[in-house]
């Protein structure tokens, strides 16, 4: 029984106002929703109404606009806490998208607790933005970034995980390891890996930029310190995302950026801060994206994350065996627990090449590596071809990439 | 007429007896192909252009008093790429080089190639190729 029936899927295509643009003259078929994905009409809407009616500085008005503009603020905050479960909306700190998130936390928590020679445990699937800000904390204060040792089929080393965690680098204080991964698309088994950590008294966050979007993702469930994700990847606005936190570890952070909103009192002979989750949101933060946030998550509410998963995972399956029957095309990232992306490599032909074809043939993929250049090496390429899911893919397009792909080869030679 | 705008505009009348975009791309494709591409010697980060998607190496060089450049990619449209820039530029004045508007491949649609956001590494050969060609053409200014 398939999860949807074709009117359905219909249905919902049919939302999307950009699908029915074309590209290079051909309908477009838009695989690179790991990168971003679209808005539905409502978010569209619900952001040029914001626009249009209550444009205005949230939190400092006490006229009409400003106070409708916070409503609307805040009040994503709400959706975006009972959409992840957590036990309060001061759990949820707005942000501009996942990078920003991870950055908060390296430079608020991280600063505070790491010390020289303490490791910061990732992934060697990590996407750069899971990578590089503790690398640059740990450039001040002496920790370091280990990986753990990805598999050839794409998922994580758990027996190494477990010697890591027990010191085998160093003393761990910090598991940051992704949910899935952007560049293969595995789902790793976050929930255990947490409690591995927090057993053992480790912090923990997860990168949930490509979980959030395409399964249901419970923070009391999941038990981590923190998450973080992108609004413009789930069918919101871009310059959105979260940072969540649980409560009692943000309240125990000092604040990252300084400025407006965050403060308490300010004078010249010391400044105290607004309480969690102001203190992180220094300035005037992203209203009119906040707007189009919660009005994405009313879309994929209404459709449902359980069954967003499950017709993302029956599109991957039948992306395999579209694709896996192409001579000297290979794969990347086997694993049987896959959230929807397809990465793969062919025999002979750049990425680079068959991207800027498949893109004359109106297909959008994503091609290069995927922001996760230690990734690519442990495969030994420079980097995939990636074709990236959402709930508006169909089967047909995705018969239109393995076209078009077998067009790459004859033309390519590969 | 300036030697540059001379070969842009032979390849110009070349290109335009392509209405398929396919064709077009097969004969930059085959025109990487018959690229000479570099001395080995020469394959290293040190003439390795920065790029992020794909790779271009590019060896300059004098010879009887101009400017020559060799150059070579691992991708086969940035290849092609990269022959159609060599045929226009090698081997023409340091000075021309220099100062070369390169309008050329936006009369064969193929300008969003040389975006500076694109991430195949032609926009720094070209950066790389004026460089050199300026430096070489201030050289000469000086000593002769
Ligand atoms: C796994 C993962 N983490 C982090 C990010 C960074 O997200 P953003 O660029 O929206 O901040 C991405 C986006 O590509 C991602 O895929």
């Amino acid at each position: 029984m398939p999860v949807f029936d074709a009117g359905e899927i219909a249905s919902i295509r049919s939302r999307f106002p950009i699908l029915s643009r074309t590209v290079h003259g051909k309908p477009l078929v838009y695989l690179d929703n790991a990168a971003t994905s679209q808005m539905p009409e409502s978010v569209i809407q619900a952001v040029s109404e914001f626009d249009r009616t209550r444009h205005a500085n949230v939190h400092r008005g006490v006229h009409k606009l400003s106070q409708e503009a916070t409503d609307v603020h805040e009040g994503s905050r709400d959706r975006l806490a009972k959409f992840l479960n957590a036990r309060r909306r001061e759990e949820i700190v707005l942000t501009k998208g996942a990078t920003e998130s991870i950055n908060l936390v390296a430079h608020a928590w991280g600063r505070r607790n790491l010390r020289s020679g303490d490791v910061v445990l990732v992934s060697e699937l990590e996407h750069h933005a899971n990578i590089v800000p503790w690398q640059i904390v740990g450039s001040e204060n002496g920790s370091i970034v280990v990986p753990i040792p990805a598999l050839d089929d794409g998922s994580l080393d758990q027996d190494a995980f477990q010697k890591l965690l027990d010191g085998a680098k160093g003393p761990v204080k910090l598991l940051a390891v992704q949910h899935v991964s952007n560049a293969l698309g595995t789902i790793h088994p976050v929930k255990e890996m947490v409690a591995a950590a927090r057993s053992r008294g480790i912090a923990t966050l997860v990168d949930g930029a490509q979980s959030v979007p395409h399964m249901p993702v419970d923070v009391q469930d999941l038990d981590c310190d923190f998450l973080a994700f992108s609004g413009h990847k789930m069918h919101g606005p871009t310059g959105t995302g979260v940072l969540y936190g649980r409560y009692e570890v943000l309240e125990r952070l000092p604040p990252w950026m300084g400025g407006g909103d965050m403060i308490d009192k300010v004078s010249f002979s010391g400044t105290t801060f607004h309480e969690v989750p102001w203190r992180f949101e220094a300035g005037t933060p992203n209203f009119t994206g906040a707007a189009g946030f919660a009005a994405a998550l009313d879309f994929l509410e209404e459709i449902g994350m359980d069954r967003i998963h499950a017709r993302e995972a029956e599109l991957v399956a039948f992306a395999h065996r579209e694709l896996s029957g192409i001579p000297g095309l290979r794969i990347l990232g086997t694993h049987p627990d896959k959230a929807g992306v397809v990465s793969f490599v062919m025999e002979g032909i750049h990425h680079y090449d068959a991207g800027m074809f498949l893109d004359q043939m109106g297909i959008a993929v994503r091609t290069g590596h995927h922001c996760a250049q230690p990734a690519m090496e442990r495969y030994g390429v420079t980097g995939t071809i990636r074709a990236s899911f959402a709930i508006f893919t169909t089967e047909s397009e995705i018969e239109a990439l393995a076209a078009g792909v077998r067009r790459v080869q004859k033309v390519l030679g590969g | 007429m300036s030697v540059i705008q001379e070969r842009e505009d032979e390849i110009v009348e070349e290109f335009s007896m392509f209405d398929e975009w396919l064709d077009k791309y097969q004969h930059i494709i085959e025109m990487g192909q018959k690229l000479t591409g570099i001395d080995e010697a020469f394959r290293t980060d040190d003439y390795k252009v920065k790029g992020c998607q794909s790779q271009v190496w590019l060896q300059p060089g004098i010879e009887n008093g101009v400017v020559v450049f060799k150059a070579d990619s691992d991708a086969a449209i940035t290849k092609g790429l990269v022959a159609l820039m060599v045929r226009v530029l090698s081997g023409a004045p340091a000075k021309e080089i220099a100062d070369a508007p390169l309008e050329f491949l936006e009369r064969i649609g193929l300008r969003e190639h040389l975006s500076p956001t694109r991430s195949n590494g032609l926009v720094s050969m070209v950066k790389q190729m004026k460089l050199y060609a300026a430096a070489y053409a201030s050289q000469e200014a000086h000593h002769g």
